[in-house]
């Protein structure tokens, strides 16, 4: 029998096993194959809903589903915690002592935040990226009626490339329809010297941040917060104060990577076409966990989900690679409370930013519910 | 020669997000004092976006090669 084993059970995950569960259909009947999901939360979360929770917009029941339900009958999901993966025996480690042996290995168990690589940004400041801090900024945005709000990307990278513009264009709209903005600074820091990464969104971003009276200040590169004072200081010199930070602190891939020794700087070199991890045989990954110099966003690892489920088939049947990654990317980007645009680009073709428009931001909210059909790999 | 201290080499070329010099930035930051990184980038404003964070950090910019279709740029973490 041949063994895929899949660590993760998020979007990269469920939608790869439901592709190899489509490929290899006949082999699951008959048992010559088997497919095994190992996630350590029995839900999935939708995780860009966290952004709406911090606003009060969206319920933390809304936007989870239990894993089994997200895939085929033929995946065996199984709720454990792994702990390591031994490449020479071929098996996954996981709490309490089994292990699950593997012929081919998918990675996709996505990042965690390591808000104490900053020191003081644990005790002073917040974020967006899990229920819990979520739920906490909400409560503080909901308390604070004057004051300094600083948004600052720390991390890089880090999840939802976008998410920092979205909480800042989001915030100045919140505030103004509570009448608190003229009470309220808004600051936005970025590493690099203009407002992201990309340049044609920076290039809209720019004059979008300034007409909402959001001080910029970009060649920031987060190193300390005194949580004392509340004061975020950067690489480069220049100290902020604020009464909320809204931090995109460092992010990592998963524990058992770095005990496996699969992750180099805490991510897991992988090959940008073919998604092989480089120097291992049958062993794949994609999604936030990858070195790849792509967005860690859902729909990166939606896209490269297919790419690699058809790679594991062919290598089931005997054959190396046939599929390639090209870099495709799609993003919503929120441009405050009721207007989005899109960006949509790969590895050879830069995004070109859309006029925001009401009509595109119904679509998100609209694709935030038709999301579990992508999880289930039927969108 | 310059870059024999090299660390970390990182392919960011066709990288529109997050882009080479947030590629140097992340291999910067887990580098230790006198480490150098290499960044490949394909991006044309990468020629003006990493010698002035370079410069306004107040590291030291080691090498800059032309390669034609890309340019591989040597950063040494000075302090």
């Amino acid at each position: 029998m041949h063994r895929i084993v899949i660590i993760g059970g998020g979007p990269g995950g469920t939608i790869t096993a439901n592709h190899l569960a489509e490929h290899l259909g006949d082999e699951l009947r008959s048992g010559e194959v088997a497919i095994e999901l190992l996630t350590d939360k029995p839900e999935q979360v939708y995780k860009p809903g966290f952004l709406y929770l911090a606003f009060g917009l969206e319920s933390p029941e809304h936007i989870r589903r239990p894993v089994r339900d997200l895939v085929s009958p033929y995946v065996d999901v199984r709720i454990e915690r792994v702990t390591r993966v031994d490449t020479e025996q071929r098996q996954v480690m996981v709490e309490g002592g089994g292990s699950r042996p593997f012929d081919q290995l998918v990675i996709a168990s996505g990042t965690r935040l390591d808000p104490s690589a900053t020191p003081g940004l644990a005790e002073a400041g917040d974020w967006f990226y899990d229920e819990e801090a979520a739920q906490r900024l909400h409560d503080k945005l909901e308390a604070l009626e004057q004051g300094r709000i600083v948004v600052s990307v720390i991390g890089v990278p880090h999840m939802c490339p976008v998410a920092p513009l979205e909480v800042t264009f989001m915030l100045d709209q919140w505030l103004k329809q509570r009448g608190r903005r003229d009470k309220v600074e808004l600051a936005y820091t970025y590493p690099i010297n203009r407002t992201h990464s990309i340049a044609s969104l920076a290039e809209w971003a720019t004059p979008e941040l300034q007409k909402r009276d959001v001080r910029i200040e970009t060649f920031f590169n987060a190193e300390s917060v005194d949580a004392e004072e509340k004061v975020l200081q950067s690489m480069e010199g220049t100290e902020l104060p604020f009464d909320i930070l809204i931090a995109i602190p460092e992010h990592r891939s998963a524990e058992y990577l770095e005990a496996s020794g699969l992750s180099e700087a805490g991510w897991v070199p992988t090959d940008r076409d073919t998604l092989a991890v480089k120097g291992q045989e049958g062993i794949w990954a994609l999604g936030d966990t990858t070195n790849l110099p792509v967005s860690k966003a859902g729909s990166v690892a939606h896209y490269q989900s297919a790419t690699l489920a058809k790679n594991v088939a062919a290598r089931v049947h005997g054959s190396g690679p046939v599929a390639r990654y090209d870099g495709k990317t799609i993003c919503f980007i929120e441009a405050g409370l009721d207007s989005a645009t899109f960006i949509e680009f790969n590895y050879a073709r830069p995004p070109q930013v859309q006029p925001p428009t009401k009509l595109i931001h119904w679509a998100k909210l609209a694709y935030n519910n038709a999301y579990w059909l992508t999880a289930k790999g039927a969108l | 020669m310059a870059d024999t201290n090299v660390k970390q080499e990182i392919d960011a070329r066709g990288s529109a997000c997050p882009g080479p010099l947030m590629e140097l930035i992340r291999g910067i930051k887990a580098s230790g004092v006198g480490d150098a990184v290499a960044v490949l980038s394909s991006d044309p404003g990468s020629n003006k976006d990493i010698p002035d964070w370079v410069e306004k950090i107040g590291y030291e910019l080691v090498a800059n090669e032309d390669h034609g279709d890309y340019h591989r740029f040597v950063v040494r973490k000075s302090k």
